[in-house]
């Protein structure tokens, strides 16, 4: 079968692989329906995680129906049109049983690779190196799911393909953020990023009881997209002083809650981002934290700074002190999809959480290269290219 | 931006240094230890698993455990705050941590019980597990860092205990 597969830094094909087969009980085989690129897979492209081999299957924002069943599978029958969300999870360990199913001790094949990055290992996820489990990527027209029972959801009838494959990642991410941060009712919640994850943390926000939810970016489509399609207010970080518009906003306070939806890439204007930039590329640094650093700064005395977007390894000039002598609360998680998503699917299915803005570029297969250049140049306004392997 | 080429040397530099940590941490096992990488000096090695201690029984160890015999003792003992049951292992000849090449290979004794006991875990709490090869995949050009990538691959899952 045909897949997108990473070649090496900067260069995306499209190769033959040999489809998937059941290897554990537990597994589905699914039929691809839509696989969506992620802002987290230009780290890998650009090689800023240095874990991918070439040849390796993308993609980990999917849907589609099931092919085949495992025989230890008990909720789903060939035929069942599902989402699956990006991490590998078991259900059955202390971390999942909390509804922690990204810390998972059993979801990843290879653990010493995390664990001698962060200490311990964590769960796997699709198509996202060694690292992560090793485990083949959506952007082809069958992938193996493993605890299918635990990972691979139903769509409600009336809930369309397009809507429900941000149910997979994008949206599940969102709502980790916003619902680990504990955004109450009455907060001002500011995010940073306004691309997929950005948009659903605050929409996520704003269905908490946020009283306001600004959403800070630089391209206008994107920012455009989250005052029309999600209904925060947005702040276009070029044209003004983000901190300042804050403190104007909330009375001097600063947000309560702050999310960071950028990751280790991040850009600002200035100085700041060549210094980064240059550290990161010699390899002093793992990670530019820019928005977090900007987080920090904003957040409210005593209020919480959440970082969504993926880092690797370690950074430089971290605000230790103004998140000590500030008593901020610091968290971070990657998504926590399994517990989210049926909330989501049931509230996609009452129009509360639209998505189908995001896929701003559908193709086929054959397109991977060209729909991965186009969503990291951001060109002619892509937001997210998606593939339909069955075009 | 740097060139591909700079960018390859430089991810090279990086996973040359994590790699060189490995590699002191395997020649030298002292060496890991102030960061955490290394065994404790009682030789236990300790996963927490999901269910009562009632639910493991020492006499009938899961068979990963249950392979190494007189290999190795195993002691049970409930976690804090129901978090499940500590299933801990170490060598009976005193925690022998093999040659240099056999610990960067994944093939010591010590990497052999780590692996058992991650796997005793999943047995217990998912009856089967986990496999991901063969996974599909395009071709495997032959690069230094796809190498370096693939030995630390083959040893990775026998990480995952500390």
């Amino acid at each position: 079968m045909k897949a997108v597969t990473w070649r090496g830094i900067n260069d995306i094909g499209v190769e033959d692989v040999p489809e998937p087969t059941i290897l554990n009980g537990h597994d589905i085989i699914l039929k691809v329906g839509l696989s969506a690129t992620c802002g987290s897979d230009l780290h890998l492209v650009g090689g800023y995680i240095p874990a991918m081999r070439a040849g390796d299957v993308l993609g980990h924002e999917f849907m589609g129906t099931v092919a085949e069943v495992g025989p230890g599978v008990t909720k789903h029958k060939v035929g069942d049109r599902v989402v699956v969300v990006s991490f590998t999870s078991c259900g059955q360990c202390w971390y999942c049983q909390q509804g922690l199913f990204s810390l998972c001790d059993n979801g990843n094949p290879n653990p010493g690779i995390t664990e001698a990055l962060w200490g311990q290992s964590i769960g796997g996820c699709y198509g996202y190196s060694h690292a992560m489990g090793g485990w083949a990527g959506s952007h082809a027209p069958y992938i193996r799911v493993p605890y299918a029972d635990q990972g691979a959801f139903p769509i409600p009838d009336g809930v369309s393909d397009e809507r429900a494959l941000f149910a997979s990642d994008a949206a599940p991410t969102g709502w980790t953020g916003a619902h680990q941060a504990e955004v109450r009712p009455g907060d001002v919640v500011a995010v940073w990023g306004a691309g997929g994850v950005g948009q659903m943390a605050a929409r996520a926000a704003m269905l908490m009881g946020a009283e306001r939810v600004v959403v800070i970016d630089r391209y206008d489509n994107r920012l455009e997209q989250v005052r029309t399609h999600i209904g925060a207010e947005t702040l276009d970080y070029e044209e003004v002083d983000v901190p300042a518009e804050l403190r104007e906003m909330t009375g001097g306070r600063g947000p309560d809650v702050c999310i960071e939806a950028v990751g280790m890439e991040a850009h600002t204007p200035g100085p700041q981002h060549l210094y980064d930039q240059v550290k990161q590329q010699m390899r002093l640094q793992t990670d530019r934290p820019t928005a977090v650093r900007e987080a920090i700064y904003a957040c409210r005395k005593g209020g919480t700074v959440f970082t969504l977007g993926v880092f690797a390894g370690v950074v430089d000039k971290f605000p230790l002190g103004a998140v000590m002598n500030k008593a901020l609360t610091l968290r971070g998680a990657q998504q926590h999809g399994h517990r989210y998503i049926p909330e989501i699917l049931e509230r996609m299915s009452r129009d509360e959480v639209k998505t189908e803005h995001l896929s701003t570029h559908v193709m086929p297969l054959d397109d991977g290269p060209k729909g991965y250049q186009m969503f990291k140049n951001k060109e002619d306004g892509c937001v997210r290219a998606v593939f339909r392997p069955g075009a | 931006m740097t060139s591909s080429t700079g960018k390859v040397a430089a991810d090279a530099v990086h996973a040359g240094g994590t790699l060189v940590r490995q590699v002191r941490s395997a020649i030298d096992r002292s060496a890991g230890r102030p960061a955490g990488a290394g065994q404790p000096a009682s030789g236990w090695l300790v996963v927490t698993v999901l269910c009562e201690p009632s639910g493991i029984d020492t006499a009938e160890l899961p068979a990963p455990l249950a392979e190494l015999g007189d290999r190795i003792e195993v002691r049970v003992r409930p976690a804090a705050d129901g978090k499940g049951t500590e299933l801990a292992a170490r060598l009976t000849d005193g925690g022998s941590s093999g040659t240099a090449l056999q610990r960067l290979s994944g093939s010591d004794a010590q990497s052999d019980l780590r692996s058992a006991l991650r796997r005793a875990k999943q047995l217990i709490e998912v009856g089967e597990v986990l496999a991901v090869d063969p996974a599909p995949h395009g071709e495997r050009t032959a690069t230094p860092g796809g190498a370096l990538l693939e030995a630390w691959t083959r040893v990775a899952p026998r990480g995952g205990v500390r």
